[in-house]
């Protein structure tokens, strides 16, 4: 097999997730306008001041263009073809246990090799799982309600703790922070919601998996997570999506708040469909993630592995405003055949001895094109602060590219910005190495590619740790470290 | 049945004629060694029976325990039990250097029917393999020739070799860049492998190696042949007489 055929093998892998399923749904009309976003606040039954929190950020959005600064290519998007809200109907009312969730969503989930079931059971991972717009099962509640850790999805969130979602809705995304975020805002049907009280460390991982069903449709989900003073939660998200030939929106926002030496630790695998060897069809994940450091020694770090997707357009960014507080963000982004991603961090140092360490490895396939960029902002009180980023880029091929585009703005003289980039090829000898010891060169390539990831992978959870080095095609036993 | 049959290999590289007609015959057990100057075409030899992409055969047979060897894939080779030791060993940044020998003896294990190994017997093994071959026990446990001094680069490919088992081992100019004490343990290691069962090439330019791995055959190749065959007195005539000694046949001539 020649070396091409390998990466060709290797990156041009059928996708697994994209099958359909054909549950009855209950579907908004195609198009935006006021209309389409009082009738998904009243399909909710929300408060009058979240309908006018939505009509604010939809009248805002109407002022607004899309942005073209991204480094990526695509026909413009028809906003009035979208269809803004579907759910699957349910055959009971709401589910409120697992044991009624529709069997055949569930035989879903199974075949996503997410068993809800089996996730309560074995694994100790709570799930919420979302299902084009709406949130339909979230296991582990009442274990978790003991402790007061509150984990549901977004509408019962509104439903049941208006308060705490008033209070921190927006707060850390305003609703006109950019086009997708205000369009998100106007228009989001559900999401996670996730609340950890003071002094509790969540004694599981927490979980959504979002997935995206119907054709036509966009998914435009929330989540927002407070970690209260000293406490700590670890949060994972999954995403896939059926193939389909025409594009799909995917426009999430996600909002985090740590207080007074609170912890949050976020890990995304996505794996969104990316379109065929071609080009066509595939998901525009185009996302707003930020956290905010609120308290003294907060820390917020983010973890991505980025597989699928069209287009990916997401910065996960903290705004480090407490003293000693930390942010870290850990990426590892692949794009193959017509996949597009610009995606980086930013890290805000406002307050004093705030760090940061930013380790990115973009890795480019077919034709493949790979963009970080990232913003590394101290401000003039943020004496002491200290960022460190680590950007590299592997090319596999010649017809794939890689872009970075580091920025740096220190306003404060005591502090350290360190930048390292590198950029570098699978190497012929290192492919004939592998091979000359037994290896096959499939296996070889998904093991150097794993090699160049390792930093990042090692600090995913290790469930999915195993979710992940399976995206990559790769073993990771052994090699991390 | 010869483990290893050359027979008239031609080799290309780059549209230029190195290998002119190679003959060479290799039994379980023995040990060969190839001496010969810069440019003979050596490593050439070593490449092109791994199966290195690039070099190419333009006549001739290779003949490795029955299987016509040039028909094989690399791995398919090494799966086989052909081992070559690179002169250069490559680096594979983060990928740990037990993990990866663990795939690669798992590979010919599965050729062979064999049970795979888990981590924790393979780790053991491994650090049997290591005292007795007195080897460092950190090198084990960092990536693929990473940072290596090239000391520990041909010590790590011995290592390999001890784990791999193979039946029919290169070693390409193994001795090339070592002081005398690594040059002693890599010796050690190559002698405490060989056995009734297993044959070795030792490419070298010196002598000197050849001190401590005593070979059965010594053959000389110059301008892309074997232009002299001998026991191990070949070598110590080599060394005093030099190269320019066996250029003296016509074929020696055309390489210069």
């Amino acid at each position: 097999m020649s070396k091409n055929q390998a990466f060709t093998e290797l990156t041009q892998k059928e996708y697994q997730y994209g099958f359909s399923n054909d549950f009855a749904a209950d579907e908004a009309p195609r198009g935006l306008s006021e209309d389409i976003v009082r009738l998904i606040s009243s399909k909710k039954n929300e408060p009058a001041w979240l309908l006018e929190w939505r009509l604010k950020a939809y009248r805002q959005w109407l002022t607004m263009e899309e942005p073209t600064w991204p480094n990526v290519k695509y026909p413009k998007i028809d906003y009035q073809d979208i269809i803004y809200y579907s759910a699957p109907k349910p055959k009971a009312p709401a589910p409120g246990s697992l044991n009624e969730v529709d069997p055949e969503m569930r035989a879903m989930f199974d075949k996503l090799g997410i068993s809800l079931r089996e996730q309560e059971r074995l694994s100790g991972i709570a799930v919420d799982a979302v299902v084009d717009s709406v949130s339909v099962a979230t296991t582990f509640k009442d274990k978790l309600a003991t402790m007061g850790v509150i984990f549901c999805s977004f509408s019962e969130a509104v439903r049941e703790h208006p308060d705490l979602v008033k209070k921190y809705l927006g707060s850390v995304v305003p609703i006109g922070d950019n086009y997708f975020a205000a369009l998100n805002s106007a228009v989001f049907s559900d999401g996670s919601f996730c609340f950890v009280p003071k002094g509790v460390r969540c004694p599981m991982e927490l979980s959504t998996y979002f997935r995206i069903n119907a054709a036509d449709t966009g998914q435009f989900e929330r989540t927002l997570i407070i970690a209260e003073d000293d406490s700590f939660v670890s949060y994972l998200e999954g995403c896939t999506a059926p193939m389909r030939d025409k594009n799909q929106l995917h426009a999430a926002v996600v909002e985090l708040i740590a207080l007074d030496r609170a912890e949050i630790k976020y890990s995304t695998v996505q794996n969104w469909y990316p379109g065929d060897k071609n080009g066509v069809g595939g998901i525009y994940n185009f996302v707003t993630k930020r956290g905010a450091c609120r308290g003294r020694k907060s820390k917020i770090s983010w973890t991505q592995v980025e597989t699928g997707s069209a287009i990916t357009w997401k910065y996960p960014s903290v705004l480090l405003m407490g003293d000693d507080s930390v942010g870290e963000f850990y990426s590892v982004a692949v794009v193959n055949n017509h996949q597009q991603a610009d995606t980086g961090t930013k890290m805000m140092h406002i307050g004093k001895n705030t760090s940061s360490t930013i380790i990115s490895k973009g890795i480019s396939a077919g034709q493949g094109q790979n963009t970080y960029r990232g913003l590394v902002k101290i401000a003039k009180g943020a004496v002491g602060a200290r960022n460190y980023s680590q950007c590299d880029s592997l090319l596999i091929g010649d017809k794939c590219g890689a872009h970075t585009f580091p920025y740096i703005e220190a306003r404060h003289p005591f502090s350290q910005v360190e930048h390292e980039a590198t950029t570098s090829k699978i190497s012929d000898d290192q492919l004939f190495y592998c091979r000359q010891r037994g290896i096959g060169q499939e296996d070889a390539v998904s093991m150097i590619v794993n090699g160049f990831c390792k930093d990042v992978m090692k600090k995913l959870p290790m469930e999915f740790a195993v979710e992940a080095q399976k995206l990559l095609g790769v073993s990771l036993e052994g090699s991390v470290g | 049945m010869s483990m290893l049959v050359i027979n008239d290999l031609h080799v290309e590289v780059d549209g230029k004629q190195v290998l002119k007609g190679l003959d060479l015959t290799v039994e379980a057990g023995q040990v060969h060694a190839i001496m010969g100057p810069n440019g003979s075409g050596k490593s050439t030899l070593a490449h092109v029976l791994a199966g290195r992409p690039g070099y190419e055969v333009t006549k001739g047979t290779v003949t490795y325990d029955g299987h016509d060897l040039l028909a094989l894939e690399p791995e398919q080779r090494a799966r086989k039990g052909f081992f070559l030791a690179f002169q250069y060993p490559i680096e594979i940044p983060g990928v740990g250097n037990l993990y990866f020998l663990r795939t690669a003896v798992n590979a010919g294990r599965k050729e062979h029917g064999l049970e795979e190994l888990d981590a924790v017997d393979f780790l053991g093994l491994a650090r049997a393999k290591m005292k007795l071959l007195g080897m460092p026990q950190g090198l084990i446990e960092r990536s693929v020739n990473e940072g290596f001094s090239g000391g520990e680069k041909k010590k790590n490919e011995i290592f390999q070799m001890a784990m791999l088992e193979p039946r029919l081992a290169v070693l390409d100019e193994t001795d090339s860049g070592l002081d005398i004490d690594a040059l002693r343990t890599v010796a050690g290691g190559v002698n405490a492998l060989r056995g009734p069962e297993r044959a070795m090439v030792v490419i070298t330019h010196y002598q000197r190696l050849l001190d401590y791995i005593v070979p059965d055959f010594v053959h000389v190749l110059s301008a892309g042949r074997i232009v002299e065959s001998g026991g191990k007195e070949l070598a110590l005539e080599l060394e005093k007489k030099g190269y320019g000694w066996v250029h003296e046949s016509p074929e020696g001539a055309e390489a210069r």
